[in-house]
């Protein structure tokens, strides 16, 4: 439950490209929020909503896009897809799998004016 | 060690810190933040009005609705105030350990009783987070060793940030040890690198033996997991092996070790670890050369 904070983050992170590069309001917020990086997209839907109240981003739309986890399996010496940590290699059954991708958690692109 | 300041408003209240009120509104920073902009802008006065649109800006032949390619960590923030903790850390010869588990698991007793054994031979300090109170602090200055509480408010993990600031409190000696007993969580905790060296989750008997399964980030997040409260064991029915297993599941590498606050059972492997981890972390700096 830590969604909340996630979304002070993102405004924050808003905010400070607002500065740089010059721009006054958000339309859109792409992110990118892989299967394993342990956040709840209900409640991060909820937290944008209630944290881009009032700012730059207020109504901005939020758009996400959640990467298949990925893991080395040691046995099979290649990339194989995974739902959750603790899942074996889908082929060989091993847990020797070294996760590879899938804790995505940033800001791909944002649409400003 | 606030480097790229951004006091978020909030609850967080480190204890001691000016008037006990703390945290976010009190904490002033004289720094300025000059931006660099190489085009056209408003200045307050002497107007050079280009951008009549809310953006202010105008390049030629472009709308001022466009495209950012930012690919950012949306937790860069807290990674920047936990690498200048790091670095912080590793300058001054410091191991720092972040002790995660749910409310309930012994952090607490365990930390006390490894403080009765390490404290004498070691400079230990200790950065307690919970939500409310400074009972935990309390139990662990019984030792006489220094500790600083964080008191979260609504928060549910310490962050980069918070723990720089307790830092700067303690203002730690060179080569001693840290230890930062996270909000009892083991699902924030996991995302929120504070700098240290190693995560340890404690796990103890009396909760089942999957809950590395249920929650499968905060172990593969740890480098080490102590079960503790062994000397509840024989009245339960807890599954070491399936616990062990399951924590392997989820973490190939996690390094497992069996303890008991309560009795000091497995006690005195926890300390070696420590001391081993320690020295690993400090391989090739130059305090480990002058002092060993």
């Amino acid at each position: 439950m830590h969604e909340m904070s996630l979304c002070e983050s993102i405004l924050g992170i808003l905010k400070e490209q607002a500065e740089q590069q010059s721009f006054s309001k958000v339309d859109r917020v792409c992110l990118e929020v892989g299967t394993l990086s342990g956040v709840e997209l209900e409640a991060l839907r909820f937290g944008f909503d209630v944290v881009m109240r009032g700012s730059l981003a207020e109504g901005a739309a939020l758009e996400i896009t959640c990467p298949q986890a990925q893991a080395w399996c040691l046995n099979c010496a290649k990339s194989v897809p995974i739902a959750e940590r603790y899942d074996p290699c889908p082929e060989c059954g091993s847990h020797q799998l070294q996760v590879t991708g899938g804790d995505e958690l940033r800001i791909k692109e944002l649409e400003v004016s | 060690m606030c480097t790229v300041c951004g006091c978020g408003a909030g609850e967080v209240r480190i204890e001691g810190a000016s008037d006990a009120k703390g945290g976010a509104e009190q904490h002033r920073h004289d720094h300025t933040h000059d931006h660099h902009h190489d085009h056209a802008h408003h200045h307050d006065q002497h107007h050079h009005h280009y951008g009549e649109g809310e953006a202010g800006a105008s390049v030629p032949g472009m709308s001022q609705s466009r495209m950012i390619q930012l690919e950012q960590d949306i937790l860069s923030k807290n990674n920047a105030y936990a690498d200048a903790n790091r670095r912080y850390f590793q300058d001054r010869a410091i191991f720092v350990l972040n002790l995660v588990s749910s409310p309930g698991s012994g952090k607490t007793t365990l930390l006390v009783e490894t403080l009765k054994r390490l404290s004498s031979s070691r400079k230990c300090y200790v950065i307690e987070g919970d939500q409310q109170t400074t009972n935990d602090a309390d139990r662990i200055r019984e030792t006489g060793v220094e500790a600083l509480q964080i008191n979260t408010g609504k928060g549910c993990h310490l962050d980069g940030h918070m723990v720089g600031h307790a830092v700067e409190h303690l203002s730690p000696a060179d080569g001693g040890c840290i230890f930062i007993e996270n909000v009892g969580n083991l699902v924030c905790p996991a995302a929120f690198d504070l700098g240290e060296a190693h995560k340890v989750a404690i796990l103890s008997v009396t909760e089942g033996e999957d809950k590395p399964l249920k929650y499968p980030d905060m172990f593969a997040a740890a480098d080490l997991m102590l079960l503790n409260k062994s000397d509840l064991l024989p009245h339960l029915d807890f599954d070491v092996s399936t616990a062990m297993e399951n924590a392997r599941k989820v973490n190939p590498n996690i390094k497992i070790l069996t303890v008991s606050a309560r009795t000091g059972e497995g006690l005195d492997h926890w300390l070696q670890w420590i001391e081993a981890a320690r020295l690993m972390n400090l391989a090739g700096h130059p305090a480990l050369s002058a002092a060993e």
